[in-house]
């Protein structure tokens, strides 16, 4: 090891070994399941470049070249060229608009030749990036209602622009940055009154009578009135909070039917078990259900083998997890993500710079946004969104987006021992 | 670093959600079975086997009745994509509003296969099979249809029809939708021989309804039995013969070889063509039959009680003697009519008199049987009326009067033959006796005997005694051809007392009523019969067997309201009769076969009464 140390520009001991362990058992699994899922009798060499597992044999191999390299690279240039990755992401995100290859309603991928990118991956690196360096800057404190709304607008630029190009899934992951503001002194109450909004939509679109959602509050406020009857500063934050609520009830309607296209409102109908096509969701429950507790095994999965769950190589690779592997495989593989997100996090807070930390609460927030929304879809307990599983789903813009994503944040991190080392010297 | 104590925040909300995740894996993958099933309810296919239905035969090994291949085309409708549907309509000659009728019937279980049209014509198919291929979600499955060589005994062999949920309930859903099963004639009541055993191939499918490979191997899979080919009692030559001569008549023909209970033949006028219960149209064809004031598919022979008439001398004559108030040489006073109260039966015919038992056979004299009637039903040794009766009513059941014959076939009527509680209810108990009920004396009044049952009492008297129980099932081709056995039926009256009716009644053709019966060189035994019916001219009966002795056939005719039985059930019955002992003979009796194959009463009751009963 020492020999490392004196000629290598990173610290190797560093290097957080058990979260690339876990990385390459992952994106190595990920393999696996894409092996079965798109499984052809006469291509059956997992190395067969013509398939898609070939294929993304090929993207594990190019990600670990990669991964390479960003531990080769110093760590100082995430931060120098955060605003240039930014700007190169924003430039793409529109130009994939009007230059970009229509797939499934989206404009959001350029073609290539055969070869396919997708600018998301990279604006949801580089926004990453820029809100660390930005937040990180000297003389600039989370405080101010100014660095606030420079903040909010880093995110939203890209998020609008992915809207923009119609791809609602991928603008959805955007939302984790906002959730990372929260570590950086994002007022509770905001936070708060996001999942708030978030349960009264539910809430409202389960109900048959929203009207009801409304008596409950006002009921409920009224007895909270009583209460603090002595507190002039909190009667009138429940009448706001009450206000509030009956205009986002109100507007439930109008967004569901108005703002909403029209297979997102089937989707979330489907959801909440209020009819519609629910095939895709009935498959995806089938199969991950028929796996029992020790599945069916390898390559013995019938809803994926003979192609009855959608998409099953991308978006719905947890279906052959859960029906190949069972209740031992799928919950391992939650498992597998809670602990990577709670490692990511640990790794954060022991960062000495704010950069580094902010970039790593990105990464743990990303990561559980696709988390959240994917396995959630698969199972039953999320409306369809089609946003893959980092490190398991087919395709290269994603599995190399994520690569880049987990090496730069390792790359930071032991680059942190080189601080303080730096340090001692 | 204000906020470090934030991170925690992040370890709940990774936890709860991936806790909610594990709760919700564990309920659907561990508690929950239905995913099972569901997951091979999608993949496992149950492909059944039809097996080929068993082909009938008559007597004499001519085909009857035999397989055609008709297609079904299915839809899962979920599969359906881009679909041409005006080239689709076009290929299968349907409209559009056909097309989205059906469509949204087969939408009920969108991922299922639902036939959504049923049993393609060959051509049909030909033309659409070429392009089948580019109607996704559209497949044809192969069935079999029933087709028959020929156009008669549309009655007897019966026809197969769809099965309704009462019967898939009945059958333990041994049927399912969409399956055939013999719903009249013998493919009803040998439907079990018939049909087979089905088979079941389980094959595993994908999305898209392809057949993927068998299950384990076919391990669970079924063979199918082919049904089992059965040759029936028939004489379909004899059968079509008779059909003909019945042309444009209402009635019917049952044809019996007395020795073994076999039906030779067996017609019901007005009938039909039972190729028009086949195919796609059979639906429609039925409907119509069934609407059709002339009743083509009532089975008459076995349901329709006619009063027998004159035949009942011979039963009576009989059952005299047997009870012993009858002698061959009993002989009573014609006097043109027997006298109770105010009512006269009287004597048609003109004879000498008084005649003895063979000579009042041959002439059928009406008021020396009103004697021998009395003399049975008011005899002495019983202390009341109402027992002498009952041993009356004994006698004819032994006779197959008044009860079900039990013959392989369903819609068997037992006829008319009242108890004595009916007269009870009448007249009181006790205060009626033989005088009240003297039409009986002539086949008249409460009596109501079906053509089977005549048949069946020519069969008794041509077996001098006993009868086999009528059937329709000669054997079955399985194993070597291995026949049912019915049973011996003898008759309450002695087979000593039979020889003087078969006389008398050989009387009737040599030189008595029958005469247009005789056929060169046999000798024929038969008796006319010419009922009185409420609703128009008697009916036309005529009883016969032959030869006399070693009789090889039994037959009645029934001709609805065409006059005396000697105009035109006898000349059938003998024609018949002859075709059947002698199918190779020349007619030489061309004349009387023209004047049975050419006359049409229908067309006649069609101009003068609407609706004839």
């Amino acid at each position: 090891m020492n020999r490392y140390r004196t000629n290598e520009p990173f610290e190797t001991g560093g290097l957080d070994w058990l979260t690339i362990f876990q990385y390459l058992f992952m994106v190595l699994f990920g393999w696996i399941a894409i092996y079965s899922a798109v499984y052809n009798p006469d291509n059956s060499s997992i190395f067969d470049l013509s398939q898609n597992y070939g294929r993304q044999m090929m993207f594990i191999a190019i990600g670990l070249v990669l991964g390479a390299a960003i531990l080769i690279v110093d760590a100082k240039f995430y931060g120098a060229f955060a605003y240039g990755f930014y700007a190169l992401a924003i430039f793409l995100c529109i130009a994939v608009i009007f230059i970009g290859a229509e797939t499934k309603g989206a404009k959001s991928w350029f073609e290539l030749g055969g070869f396919k990118f997708q600018p998301v991956e990279l604006a949801k690196y580089a926004t990453a990036l820029t809100l660390a360096k930005y937040l990180s800057s000297y003389d600039v404190s989370f405080k101010d209602f100014r660095v606030k709304v420079i903040c909010f607008g880093i995110i939203l630029l890209p998020m609008a622009l992915v809207l923009l190009q119609n791809d609602t899934g991928s603008a959805l992951v955007f939302t984790a940055f906002f959730l990372v503001l929260y570590r950086e002194g994002l007022p509770t109450w905001l936070l708060a009154g996001a999942f708030y909004l978030a349960f009264l939509f539910v809430v409202t679109l389960l109900v048959d009578e929203p009207l009801n959602v409304i008596y409950v509050l006002g009921g409920l406020a009224a007895v909270l009135l009583v209460v603090f009857r002595k507190n002039k500063q909190i009667l009138l934050a429940i009448l706001a909070a009450l206000v509030f609520s009956i205009v986002v009830i109100m507007s439930v309607d109008f967004f569901f039917n108005e703002v909403l296209q029209e297979h997102q409102r089937a989707r979330i109908n489907v959801l909440f078990g209020k009819g519609g096509d629910d095939y895709n969701v009935r498959q995806s429950k089938i199969a991950i259900g028929s796996g029992g507790f020790f599945g069916q095994g390898f390559l013995n999965g019938t809803q994926t083998r003979y192609d009855y769950v959608p998409e099953q190589a991308t978006d719905f690779i947890y279906c052959t997890i859960g029906e190949e592997y069972g209740f031992l495989g799928s919950a391992g593989v939650v498992f597998m993500f809670v602990l990577l997100m709670i490692r990511i996090v640990i790794i954060a807070e022991r960062q000495k710079n704010r950069f580094s930390r902010i970039y790593a609460y990105s990464v743990a927030c990303i990561l559980f946004v696709h988390f959240t929304v994917n396995i959630g879809m698969t199972i039953g307990l999320m409306p369809i969104i089609g946003i893959p599983l980092p490190f398991f789903s087919y395709g290269g813009s994603s599995l190399l987006g994520f690569t880049i994503l987990l090496f730069t944040l390792l790359k930071l991190d032991a680059n942190r021992v080189n601080e303080m080392q730096s340090l001692h010297d | 670093m204000g906020n470090k104590g934030r991170q925690y925040f992040y370890y709940g909300l990774f936890a709860l959600v991936g806790l909610a995740f594990l709760v919700q894996l564990f309920s659907i993958q561990v508690l929950d079975d239905r995913y099972k099933s569901l997951s091979k309810d999608n993949f496992l296919k149950k492909v059944i086997q039809f097996p080929p239905r068993g082909l009938i035969y008559d007597r004499y090994g001519n085909l009857m009745v035999y397989n055609d291949a008709t297609y079904d085309l299915m839809v899962v409708p979920r599969q359906v994509k881009n679909l041409d549907t005006l080239e689709f309509c076009r290929l299968l000659k349907i409209t559009l509003e056909d097309f989205h009728a059906k469509m949204e019937k087969c939408m009920e279980n969108p991922y299922r296969s639902s036939v959504f049209e049923k049993q393609i014509s060959a051509r049909t198919y030909a033309g659409f099979q070429e392009h089948l291929f580019e109607f996704q979600g559209f497949f044809m499955e192969i069935r079999t249809d029933r087709r028959y060589k020929t156009s008669s005994a549309g009655h007897v062999l019966g026809s197969i029809g769809e099965v309704n949920t009462k019967i898939i309930e009945n059958s333990n859903h041994y049927y399912r939708q969409g399956e055939y099963i013999g719903i009249s004639g013998i493919e009803r009541s040998y439907e079990e021989l018939l049909r087979g055993t089905k088979g079941v191939k389980n094959v595993i499918v994908d999305v898209r309804n392809r057949t993927v490979g068998p299950y384990f191997e076919g391990a669970y899979d079924t063979q199918s039995v082919a049904g089992q080919s059965i040759y029936v009692t028939l004489d379909a030559a004899l059968q079509a013969y008779g059909e003909s001569l019945m042309e444009g008549k209402i009635g019917s023909v049952v044809a019996i070889e007395p020795s073994t209970g076999e039906i030779l033949a067996l017609i019901s006028t007005p009938d039909y063509d039972p190729n028009l219960l086949i195919g796609r149209e059979r639906g429609k064809n039925f409907s119509t039959l069934m609407m059709d004031p002339l009743k083509p598919m009532f089975n008459r022979p076995l349901s329709a009680p006619y009063p027998p008439g004159s035949i009942f001398k011979a039963i009576s004559s009989l059952i005299g003697q047997q009870e012993g108030v009858l002698t061959p040489d009993t002989r009573y006073h014609c006097g043109m009519g027997y006298r109770v109260g105010s009512h006269t039966v009287k004597c048609s015919h003109r004879h000498p008199s008084p005649l003895d038992l063979r000579g009042a056979l041959m002439h059928s004299c009406n008021p020396y049987f009103c004697y021998v009637f009395r003399s049975i039903v008011d005899q002495r040794k019983f202390s009341t009326f109402e027992e002498s009766y009952n041993n009356w009513h004994k006698h004819l059941e032994s006779f197959g009067i008044g009860v079900k014959l039990g013959i392989d076939l369903y819609g068997e009527s037992k006829g008319i033959l009242k108890p004595a509680d009916y007269f009870n209810r009448l007249y009181g108990k006790g205060s009626w006796k033989g005088s009240n009920i003297i039409s009986m004396a002539i086949g008249q009044g409460e009596l109501g005997v079906t053509p089977l049952q005549m048949a069946n009492v020519m069969a008794i008297i041509a077996n001098r005694g006993y009868y086999i129980t009528p059937h329709v099932l000669k054997y079955v081709d399985v194993m070597g051809k291995t026949g049912p056995t019915f049973e011996k039926h003898y008759t309450t009256v002695d087979g000593r007392y039979f020889p003087i009716v078969v006389e008398g009644m050989a009387d009737v053709v040599k030189s008595g009523t029958a005469r247009v019966a005789q056929i060169d060189s046999i000798e024929v035994c038969g008796k006319t019969g010419t009922s009185q019916n409420p609703h128009g001219k008697d009916h036309s009966i005529f009883f016969a067997f032959a030869p006399k002795d070693n009789p090889k056939i039994a037959i009645a005719v029934v001709v609805e309201n065409a006059g005396y039985g000697s105009q035109w059930a006898a000349p059938i019955a003998s024609l018949m009769i002859e075709r059947y002992l002698f199918p190779e003979r020349e007619q030489r009796r061309k004349y009387l076969e023209d004047r049975m194959l050419n006359t049409n009463f229908i067309d006649t009751l069609k101009q003068n009464e609407p609706v004839p009963h």
